[in-house]
């Protein structure tokens, strides 16, 4: 069970040894980026080259660590008792299973997505420490511990929004996504649109990375967001040297708003391109 | 047996535990690493660095630990396979120098001599690999060989190697020891927000209980929110004018962004040091200003006060009467900040000088006492220390 990307994701080595690592040592392995880098996609791609099932959770903030491995329901439960119900003697029948406890007794390895645990409250992570590390809880209704079969590859993904405590990350491995450099781009792209024209991805880079260095914008255009603007571009079927042309008239590439999502980004690059325009203008 | 990498690494401030040193050890025992010094990196950095802010240091330490140490593992790679060898020399050679070639003796000749140039190279030096680099010296530059011959027995992810992963410091932005820049401000902000949140108590959602109870036929229901009322106040104090203006932008654009994470935040200006005036509107501080001790009577002790400042002054201005430059004043300076300090339990200095000059001035020193050692610089790691101190 290696881990080495996949045909529809690169995977830089780092990534792929701190993977590894994780799937052979059965810790989890946190994933940090800059958003859109892949982070949730990773685990959707590991499911598929290791080929085993992916049980996803997304955390929100309020969602609560007790909701991952199961939920009581005591309401029904009473209302089966008025009713008279049967089931009612069964409190087994009133505990739902959360994702955890899915994933513990899946029947074969599975991989088990914890995305955006940031999102929650800061003791979310906190609560899950035993569970994670020992991959086993004990559910007081029943009075039974659930063990892991298998412990599942636990792949957790954080914008960074929350410091997470320093014992949870103790027990994971830890990747950081960098932004990929050009070279690695050119592959992703190549990975996604295969048979697209060398030409247009060229331009679309230069352009895409001349507005990554803009300063000064509120949200940078990442990955995710490239692949969407390549998708435009070639379903309206633009020449490449559309991108390339220096229409005074025209001083943002075409369809930019697959790129730049919101309007003081659109003005600032505006104004940019215009003063770049001019000085060129004046050489 | 990397002990002292680790040791290295907790010298340097990363805070690397000795779990995390051993699950390093077994990920090795494992097997989870090749036997390329690259994977070893990759691998220990997986291990012992949690926060993207410590990939940097780590990078210098593991420079520092194993400098040298990659041309060993350089070695398992010296076999040449001669295909590749040949499609390479093929793509660089052009048509003439592939004709000189044949005049040598033939392509064949060409690869055995190399290949002995290179065994004998392999022997001489007991980096085995060291002849990549030094390709340039070798007779086969002058048949036109990319004198970055060093392709020579890699494949092309491998040559990217050449510079040392760690040598470049890919993570030096993240560092948190930067000064503030408009593109970290984001980032600092989050550490503020941090310390708006109060923990996850619950309290009773009336309108949720009387609604799920009416729907439980009458049986009470309780229904419990998380508590999200936003506690924190914040009184935030500027230095102004004179040495602070090539701070000050910095400072104001942190804070104002800052603003819709606290539900009572005031902010006023001084002067070099806290007197007996402050004011909101810095064009008209002479006519318009509140007196401190309104200020200090208005806002009660559960206020968290930020002094953004950088302290640098002549010392007589904090500790003697009149010593301001700009009016007489009643009473010194050191008066007033103490009496701030007394008044609110929760009181931090932020300076945007960097640390290692504080001990050079003395006005620094002095108001750093005053503020009892609570005085951070402006750089992400200072903001960071502050919040948690004053969150604690």
């Amino acid at each position: 069970m290696k881990f080495s990307g996949t045909d529809s994701y690169v995977a830089t080595e780092d990534l792929n040894v701190a993977v590894n690592a994780a799937i052979t040592l059965e810790r989890p392995l946190l994933v940090k980026g800059e958003p859109g880098t892949g982070k949730t996609v990773l685990a959707h791609e590991i499911a598929k080259a290791i080929s085993r099932p992916l049980i996803t959770w997304h955390i929100k903030s309020t969602t609560k660590a007790q909701q991952g491995l199961y939920e009581y329901d005591a309401v029904s439960r009473l209302r089966d008792s008025q009713l008279g119900d049967a089931r009612v003697q069964d409190v087994r029948n009133y505990i739902h299973k959360g994702k955890l406890w899915e994933a513990f007794t899946a029947p074969e390895r599975p991989v088990l997505l914890i995305d955006e645990v940031d999102k929650a409250d800061i003791e979310f992570p906190n609560d899950l420490l035993l569970e994670l590390d020992r991959m086993e809880f004990y559910v007081y209704e029943t009075r039974e511990t659930v063990r892991a079969v298998n412990r599942p590859v636990v792949i957790i993904t954080s914008n960074n929004e929350k410091e997470l405590p320093d014992a949870f990350l103790r027990r994971c491995f830890f990747h950081y996504i960098r932004f990929p450099d050009r070279e690695t781009m050119q592959q992703i792209v190549d990975v996604h649109f295969p048979g697209i024209q060398k030409e247009l991805v060229r331009e679309a880079l230069n352009i895409f990375y001349d507005i990554r260095e803009t300063p000064g914008l509120k949200k940078k255009p990442s990955t995710s967001e490239l692949l969407d603007w390549l998708k435009l571009l070639m379903a309206e079927d633009l020449p490449a040297d559309t991108l390339r042309t220096r229409d005074p008239k025209q001083l943002i590439p075409p369809l930019h708003g697959a790129l730049l999502k919101n309007e003081q980004d659109v003005h600032l690059f505006e104004r940019l391109a215009f003063i770049a325009r001019r000085e060129r203008g004046g050489n | 047996m990397f002990i002292n990498f680790f040791l290295e690494l907790r010298q340097a401030k990363v805070p690397a535990s000795l779990r995390e040193y051993l699950t390093l050890l077994e990920a090795m025992r494992e097997g989870v690493a090749d036997h390329r010094v690259e994977d070893f990196y990759f691998l220990s950095r997986a291990c012992l660095v949690k926060d993207e802010r410590n990939l940097d240091k780590f990078d210098r330490v593991f420079g520092k630990c194993f400098n040298g140490l990659e041309f060993l593992s350089e070695e398992t790679t010296a076999e040449i396979p001669e295909e590749w060898l040949r499609k390479l020399a093929e793509k660089v050679l052009t048509e003439d120098e592939k004709k000189m070639i044949e005049a040598l003796g033939g392509w064949e000749k060409l690869m055995e001599t190399l290949k002995k140039r290179l065994e004998e190279q392999k022997s001489r030096h007991q980096g085995g690999s060291k002849w990549i680099g030094t390709a340039g010296t070798s007779p086969f530059g002058a048949y036109g060989y990319n004198p970055e011959g060093v392709r020579i027995g890699q494949d092309k992810s491998r040559n990217r190697r050449a510079v040392k992963v760690w040598d470049k410091r890919e993570y030096r932005n993240l560092d948190d020891t930067v000064e503030i820049g408009t593109r970290n401000i984001k980032v600092a902000l989050r550490r503020l927000r941090q310390f708006a949140r109060d923990g996850a108590e619950l309290e009773l959602d009336l309108p949720d209980t009387i609604r799920s109870t009416a729907n439980n036929a009458g049986y009470l229901d309780l229904k419990m929110v998380p508590e999200r009322r936003n506690k924190v106040k914040v009184l935030l104090l500027f230095d102004i004018g004179g040495s602070m203006d090539d701070h000050i932008r910095v400072c104001e654009e942190l804070f104002s962004a800052a603003r819709s994470e606290f539900k009572h935040m005031e902010f006023f200006y001084f002067h070099n040091c806290l007197y007996e005036k402050l004011w909101k509107d810095n064009r008209r501080r002479h006519s318009e200003f509140l007196p401190t001790w309104d200020v200090l009577h208005k806002y009660g002790h559960d206020y968290k006060v930020i002094f953004v400042g950088d302290a640098t002054m002549s010392p007589y201005e904090i500790v003697y009467p009149g010593g301001s430059v700009e009016h007489w004043n009643e009473e010194a300076g050191q008066a007033w900040l103490q009496r701030v300090t007394a008044i609110y339990p929760k009181v931090a200095w932020l300076n945007p000088v960097p640390e290692k000059y504080w001990e050079h001035t003395p006005s620094i020193q002095v108001i750093r006492q005053l503020m009892t050692d609570r005085m951070y610089p402006l750089t992400l790691g200072g903001l960071e220390r502050a919040m948690r101190e004053l969150s604690r």
